[in-house]
């Protein structure tokens, strides 16, 4: 039986996208939109692996990951963070945060399969 | 250390002009408890009456006393509020 | 010697005639500081001791002791105590502009003008005993000069004095009391006068006893001495009598009109009272201190039968120290007519503003609409009202004869006013108290203030008959006037003040419990309870729109809405802001006030703006929160107002300015990183999906076509994306080439809608075509894209149920008018501010990038035209105007 993945991410067509990549790979991929609600979306399905988004609607991925590091029993799940705005600051913010892997869009669908793979090898 | 005395100092002084203004609360009680005082003389006198010189003295000792506080309360509650504005006087001055 | 007291006197009338006339100079100016200085703010207070306090003391003295220390001793109290009472009372003043006790305890009570009735009327009976009182003693004192001199004066007997003191005080009162007609009712002439006329009075008293202390006795010690010999070595100490007494005179320092006008009405500066707090008691310490000297000098000079309230001028004149009586006179006129002018402005504030002025606009109707008409009607009500006051005091002296009946209103009048306190005092620290409780504790008061002490002060048969006052009204024992329910042997001031102000108290107390205050009371109450939680900090303006829109809805439905949105748009612009919604400064009130009025009348405008500005209609908690702002606004304004206007105005386009600038270098990052994200996230799309298309062989053919599909869609998105970006990027380097051309308005419009797909969307478009036929020189296909973008957002955004988008058109002298009007909840407040800002879609989440309305604004100011959110409208509204030709 596969392991498990939370795609935290407001984009249809991306959800679409990385949830095909992954199930293809064996994963069990759940999805969820809100970054307000992501945190209890992750402690009610404890996830192996999270993927988040940074613009999220609700509350920034940045805040959601640095909730999730100070929940005790939530806070060793690893992240693979997404953005969108390709900054360096926003790559030092999220590895500030506690972020496993960090990630830019557009990325190739290896790097991601990659990157996730490792997150639970490792 | 100097930043520790700072802290002490400010807030004594902000404690200060928390009692000052209680104290502006009190005076008027204490100035009609002075005032009243004669009423006590009255009671305990044997006679009809109360010297009329005793009582203006004190009377008249009682009021000075009571605007001198009145001053005093007034003038400092009217200067400004002491700012940690400028902590590098502040260390100079403990240095 | 009379005719050179005649001459002295009107030369020190004359003199404050032009103290008066130069400091009103120089407040108007703008000079002059000393002029709000706390001196002579503590100095106005002096006007709390009259003619009667300065001749009366050392009578009071001579008969009964100490006693008139309480006099003094009362104010000190409430004065030392400022931190309690004046200090809140100061500060309501200024917070809500109140012009006089009335208007302050009408004010608390849900502005009831019954109330406001009711307390002029009590202090008007309260005090024209008291300016009678002033007008006697200052012919008392002339009289006694005739007596010593013998002369007979050519053109004066002392029968006229009191009438010519009051024409002349009268006039006086006038010309500075009614200069101007302020809403901060300040009047720096008369203020400084008083002033003045502080100094002279306290000079004059305490030369004398200079006099009488070194010269006379020959030192301290020998007047202590002189005081254990004298008739008053034993003081009979009554308590009652202490207590009411100083109760009294602390009530009535608060409550007397004249003592309120210059405490709060005229306070420039809440600090003063700082200084007034410890100056004022020496002030009164000094007045107060060879009252007893002076006193038994006259007990040892003169005969029992001497009329001790006169021993301020007797003792200097059988000394034949003419210069020093006459210094004393003039002590005593001071004190005199300074209480007389002060309380008749004070009055005739209280009466022309309560009575005068609402019976005036319940018979005048509908005429009152030119503003400069009702400034002359209450001008001419305040003169009237002076006149009205010391004439009526002129003819209780003339009335009641003048004799000894007059010397004992002095403390009756105080247990007057004092019946005010209650409600007053009640209504700043409880908030329950309301105008029922109010009212029926005042009448209470008043009316057993009038039975127990006013009127039987007449004398037997004079009012009461004597029956009354000795077996009670309607023969019923425990009615009688000295002693209510059978509680004789009282002092008759304490019994009347004890039953007074007790049953004011309970009455107003038990009454407000039972019954419920309005929401304008309500709201009052907190404000006044809790005045020091609004005045403090008053840097929240913005909050203030939520009443400008109400306005404007207001507005536009009494003058209509292209007059009212031109009216609000000028004045916005006039307070340098870009835009439909001034701040509600007090002035733009009064303009759209004003404005009002021209179609419904002054009391209705001023009703309906009241309405708003207080917002009677909804619930207590949102009237709270409108009072609150309402009350920062007007201080803040009116810290403003003492800088000029154009300083104001500076200071608002500086705030603004600095805020738009803040914004743009937080944007700029924004920008960038916004582009990026709206440029990556198709992208992201695109590429995982053509590698999941071409790398994966088994895929199903209808996957295939979605995701290809997905691919199709996400580079649309893109490519309109980078369009805009492009378009928006020519137009604001100002690249854009125009063509102009001769076009019918209603052709682009059909092009637009055309161009428009409405395939998927339920909007329904009306529009008026024969309106829509001007024709105007502009490009037609830019006009068309700002048309395509405002139906396009109409049918994204427009949440109604049944969407609906009405184009309407209008021509007017500046171009032509389309208004895009839909039946949605319209843009947020805080929306409207960024929508034509670049990547601010309202909602954050839908497709498009949020640029469209930012090309729109670029293509209309290239247009010459220009396109604005118009709030308030219940839908949204987007005004787009086009100019008629090419210039």
């Amino acid at each position: 039986m596969g392991k498990s993945v939370l795609l935290i991410e407001d984009e249809p067509n991306i959800i679409e996208a990385i949830s095909y990549i992954l199930s293809k790979d064996g994963w069990r991929v759940a999805s969820h939109s809100n970054g307000a609600t992501a945190l209890d979306e992750i402690s009610r399905r404890a996830p192996d692996v999270v993927i988040l988004d940074v613009m999220l609607p609700g509350k920034t991925g940045f805040e959601v990951l640095r909730d999730l590091r100070n929940e005790d029993g939530l806070a060793h799940i690893p992240v693979l963070m997404l953005t969108a705005r390709g900054q360096t600051k926003d790559r030092e913010l999220a590895e500030k945060v506690g972020a496993t892997h960090f990630m830019t869009k557009p990325f190739s669908n290896s790097e991601v399969l990659d990157k996730v793979r490792a997150m639970v090898g490792g | 250390m100097s930043r520790e005395t700072r802290t002490i100092y400010l807030e004594r002084s902000s404690y200060r002009r928390r009692r000052a203004r209680d104290a502006a609360r009190l005076l008027p009680f204490l100035a009609l408890v002075l005032f009243f005082i004669p009423a006590l003389w009255q009671i305990s006198s044997e006679s009809a009456g109360i010297s009329a010189k005793s009582a203006l003295v004190f009377l008249f000792l009682a009021w000075i006393a009571v605007i001198v506080l009145s001053f005093f309360l007034a003038r400092y509650l009217k200067a400004p509020v002491v700012k940690e504005s400028d902590p590098q006087s502040e260390t100079a001055g403990h240095d | 010697m009379i005719n050179t007291l005649v001459v002295v006197s009107l030369a020190y009338v004359a003199a404050l005639f032009l103290i008066a006339f130069y400091a009103e100079r120089l407040a108007a100016r703008g000079k002059g500081a000393w002029l709000r200085s706390p001196l002579v703010y503590t100095l106005s207070l002096s006007i709390y001791c009259t003619g009667w306090t300065f001749y009366g003391a050392v009578g009071s003295a001579a008969r009964g002791g100490l006693e008139y220390l309480a006099i003094y001793l009362g104010p000190t109290l409430v004065l030392v105590g400022w931190w309690w009472i004046l200090r809140k009372i100061v500060r309501i003043g200024r917070a809500q502009r109140i012009t006089s006790i009335a208007d302050m305890i009408s004010s608390r009570y849900g502005k009831s003008n019954s109330i406001a009735v009711v307390v002029t009327i009590m202090a008007v009976v309260g005090v024209t005993p008291y300016i009678a009182l002033q007008l006697q003693s200052v012919s008392l004192s002339f009289n006694t000069f005739l007596q010593f001199s013998g002369e007979e004066p050519r053109y004066l007997d002392s029968q006229s004095t009191a009438f010519w003191v009051a024409v002349g005080l009268a006039i006086f009162t006038i010309i500075f009391g009614t200069r101007n007609l302020d809403a901060n009712e300040r009047h720096h002439g008369v203020v400084t006068a008083i002033a003045v006329e502080a100094v002279v009075k306290l000079a004059a008293l305490v030369t004398l006893g200079i006099y009488v202390v070194w010269v006379l006795f020959g030192g301290v010690s020998e007047t202590m001495a002189a005081i254990d010999q004298s008739a008053i070595n034993v003081w009979q100490f009554d308590g009652a009598r202490w207590t009411s007494i100083m109760f009294l005179s602390a009530a009535a320092f608060i409550a007397l009109p004249r003592m309120f006008q210059v405490m709060v009405v005229e306070n420039e500066d809440e600090s003063h009272l700082f200084t007034a707090s410890w100056a004022f008691p020496i002030y009164v310490l000094l007045v107060s201190l060879f009252v007893v000297p002076i006193a038994i000098t006259g007990l040892e000079k003169f005969p029992s039968d001497a009329n001790p309230d006169l021993f301020v001028l007797t003792v200097p004149l059988s000394e034949g120290r003419n210069g020093l009586a006459m210094f004393a006179f003039i002590g005593g006129f001071s004190a005199a007519t300074s209480m007389v002018i002060v309380a008749a402005i004070a009055l005739s504030t209280m009466l022309s503003n309560h009575v005068v002025m609402p019976i005036w606009l319940a018979f005048s109707d509908n005429r009152v609409s030119v503003a400069g008409d009702v400034r002359q009607i209450v001008l001419f009500a305040r003169r009237l009202s002076i006149g009205g006051v010391v004439t009526l005091g002129y003819f209780y002296l003339k009335i009641s004869g003048g004799g000894a009946a007059l010397a004992s209103i002095g403390l009756i009048s105080f247990a007057g006013v004092a019946q005010l306190l209650p409600a007053m005092m009640g209504g700043i620290v409880w908030r329950a108290a309301n105008r029922f409780g109010a009212l029926a504790g005042l009448l209470t008061g008043f009316t057993i203030w009038a039975y127990t002490l006013f009127l039987p002060s007449f004398g037997p048969d004079a009012i009461l008959s004597s029956s009354i006052l000795n077996e009670g009204l309607f023969g019923l024992q425990w009615l009688r006037p000295y002693a209510l329910f059978g509680i004789s042997g009282m002092d008759n001031l304490v019994h009347s003040l004890f039953w007074s102000i007790s049953l004011n108290l309970l009455v107003f107390v038990v009454v407000s419990l039972l019954t419920f205050p309005n929401p304008l009371e309500r709201l009052q109450g907190a404000q006044f309870v809790n005045v020091f939680d609004h005045t403090v900090g008053a840097s929240t303006w913005t909050k203030g729109r939520a009443e400008t829109e109400d306005l404007l809805i207001m507005c536009q439905r009494i003058i209509g809405p292209q007059e009212a949105q031109e009216l609000f748009k000028q004045e916005a612009g006039r307070q340098g802001k870009i835009g439909y919604l001034p701040d509600t400064t007090p002035e733009f009130l009064q303009t759209l006030e004003r404005e009002l009025a021209g179609s419904v009348g002054a009391a209705t405008s001023h009703a309906m703006i009241a309405q708003i500005v207080g917002r009677s209609s909804v619930s207590v908690d949102d009237l709270m929160r409108v009072a609150d702002e309402a009350a920062q606004i007007m201080e803040y304004s009116s810290q403003l107002e003492a800088k000029t206007e154009e300083q104001a105005r500076t200071a608002r386009q500086l705030t603004e300015a600095n805020l738009k600038l803040t914004a743009i270098s937080e944007q700029k990052d924004a920008f960038l990183s916004k582009v990026s994200h709206e440029l990556r996230t198709p992208m992201t799309s695109i590429r995982a999906f053509s590698e999941i298309l071409g790398e994966t062989e088994d895929l199903a053919d209808d996957q295939r076509s979605k995701y290809a599909g997905i691919i199709h869609g996400e580079t649309i998105r893109l490519t309109r994306l980078l369009d805009d970006l492009l378009d928006l990027s020519v137009l604001e380097n100002g690249e854009v080439k125009l063509s102009y051309s001769r076009c019918n308005l209603g052709a682009i419009i059909d092009q637009a809608v055309a161009a428009t797909n409405f395939v998927d969307s339920h909007l329904a478009l009306r529009r008026d075509k024969p309106s829509e036929d001007i024709w105007v020189v502009t490009d037609q296909d830019r006009l068309s894209q700002v048309i395509i973008n405002l139906i396009t957002n109409a049918a994204k955004y427009c949440d109604n149920r049944s969407p609906l988008l009405k184009i309407s058109v209008r021509r007017s002298d500046k171009g032509v008018q389309i208004d895009f009007v839909d039946n949605g909840s319209g843009v947020s407040r805080e929306n409207q501010d960024v929508i034509f800002e670049k990547f601010s879609r309202a909602t954050d989440r839908s497709s498009g990038a949020g640029l469209g309305l930012a090309i729109c604004r670029e293509i209309m100011s290239k247009l010459g035209g220009s396109i604005n959110y118009v709030p308030a409208q219940g839908g949204a509204v987007f005004r787009v105007l086009v100019p008629l030709s090419q210039n």
